[in-house]
């Protein structure tokens, strides 16, 4: 049985935590709609890219002078994961969620005997990720200094990757991050973003407009596809941000509310324990008074 | 004159959106380009350079590093990464972007397709320093 006074000490202590869940709360609350705005605005580019390098694939007829960014390598051996995570924590199962996924594609890529090669952008995912695959890790990048997503910072990360590639370092490359549904709900995504998933592979002929290439054909696709990849990362790191503000009202917001919860139950427990006091007191004046 | 549309997209936002165009001239890779309502569906490369819009009341003017363009359907999308409006652009700031370019410039493992991308830059830098 807790003393009056314990019961007291812990009553504040978690009134003021329970103040800086609120707080917190309340700036992920406005940061989400600054990020929110920022993803939504940032689609019109990615989709855009999207469209013309879907318009441009379906012009390619034969595969074997394609860019390899396009079709891939021809092997299956290397697989680059690039996981997308957050810096800072406090934001619920945001960055669980993404590495849960992630290591489940890890699982699988190890069992099928193909090896690994992980590049973690943002401090938690490589916190979480080096113990279980330390030696897999090539690269590590964090923008803790970025105080605004900005497209150089994805270009950074997208320019890395083409690098790896020509060096013909991987075949494979996916990307996990979070993507926004709304502030309840993120969902962890793997996107294979080389050799490019054509998600809608039979392509209406709408699609196969008779374009004016200037330069030609493939030397837009070469110059097309790196700047693809840096968008892509892009609206990644944009959807992330959105989703780990969101995440976090979330979390700060059950905080806040399970802090009220235990506020109330203990002040029940304290205002007992008092009443018990004075209860015992006033027993024993009473039988000391009777036995006189 | 006939209009169509016009968008230009930046990564972080739709930059300008227009129905109202007359005619834009663009940089192409391949030299200055117009365009005009009812062209054929076109794909293509921006170098640095000047994209002027017109429209019926006014005219645009916006200075590009690179980008990519797509005309379909009446409606020209821009994508680019760096662009400014004309009007904003003050000597301090173009001095620094002509300074970067040099810069690139003087690197020795320079291609050449860099450097005439470098050199345009430039050229069209000074060209803005001059008006």
């Amino acid at each position: 049985m807790p003393s009056l006074d314990d019961l007291r000490k812990r009553i504040t202590s978690v009134k003021s935590t329970q103040k800086i869940t609120k707080a917190m709360k309340m700036v992920a609350a406005a940061k989400l709609r600054k990020a929110q705005e920022n993803a939504e605005k940032g689609r019109p580019y990615s989709e855009k890219m999207n469209n013309i390098i879907l318009n441009l694939s379906a012009g390619v007829s034969d595969p074997q002078s394609a860019p390899k960014l396009l079709v891939g390598t021809g092997k299956e051996d290397v697989h680059l994961c690039v996981v997308l995570t957050s810096d800072r924590g406090l934001c619920g199962g945001f960055n669980s969620n993404i590495i849960k996924k992630a290591k489940n594609y890890f699982e699988k890529i190890q069992k099928e005997g193909k090896s690994l090669k992980i590049i973690t952008v943002g401090s938690k995912g490589y916190d979480q990720l080096k113990r279980q695959y330390g030696k897999s890790i090539i690269e590590n990048i964090s923008f803790k200094e970025s105080k605004n997503i900005n497209y150089f910072d994805a270009a950074k990360v997208g320019n890395l990757i083409i690098e790896k590639f020509q060096n013909e370092e991987f075949d494979f490359c996916t990307i996990f991050f979070n993507k926004f549904k709304n502030v309840i709900s993120q969902i962890p995504q793997a996107q294979q973003i080389i050799p490019l998933e054509n998600e809608n592979k039979d392509k209406d002929e709408k699609l196969k407009s008779n374009y004016e290439f200037e330069p030609d054909e493939d030397e837009i696709l070469n110059n097309l596809l790196p700047k693809n990849i840096s968008t892509q990362i892009f609206k990644a790191m944009l959807e992330n941000s959105a989703s780990e503000q969101g995440s976090r009202m979330t979390a700060m917001d059950n905080a806040t509310r399970n802090a009220g919860d235990l506020v109330d139950k203990l002040t029940i427990q304290y205002n007992r324990s008092r009443q018990a006091a004075i209860t015992k007191e006033l027993i024993e004046i009473i039988s000391g008074a009777e036995s006189l | 004159m006939d209009q169509f549309n016009l968008e230009i997209i930046s990564p972080e936002k739709s930059f300008l959106t227009k129905s109202d165009t007359e005619e834009v001239v663009i940089p192409a890779i391949e030299g200055y380009m117009g365009i005009l309502k009812d062209h054929i569906p076109l794909i293509s490369f921006l170098k640095p350079g000047i994209i002027d819009v017109r429209s019926k009341n006014e005219t645009l003017n916006y200075y590009v590093d690179d980008g990519i363009v797509e005309f379909k359907d009446n409606t020209l999308s821009i994508l680019t990464s760096n662009i400014f409006d004309l009007k904003e652009m003050d000597k301090n700031k173009v001095d620094k972007i002509v300074k970067d370019a040099e810069k690139g410039l003087k690197k020795d493992n320079i291609k050449d397709h860099e450097r005439y991308i470098l050199d345009q830059k430039i050229e069209v830098l000074n060209s803005i320093k001059s008006n």
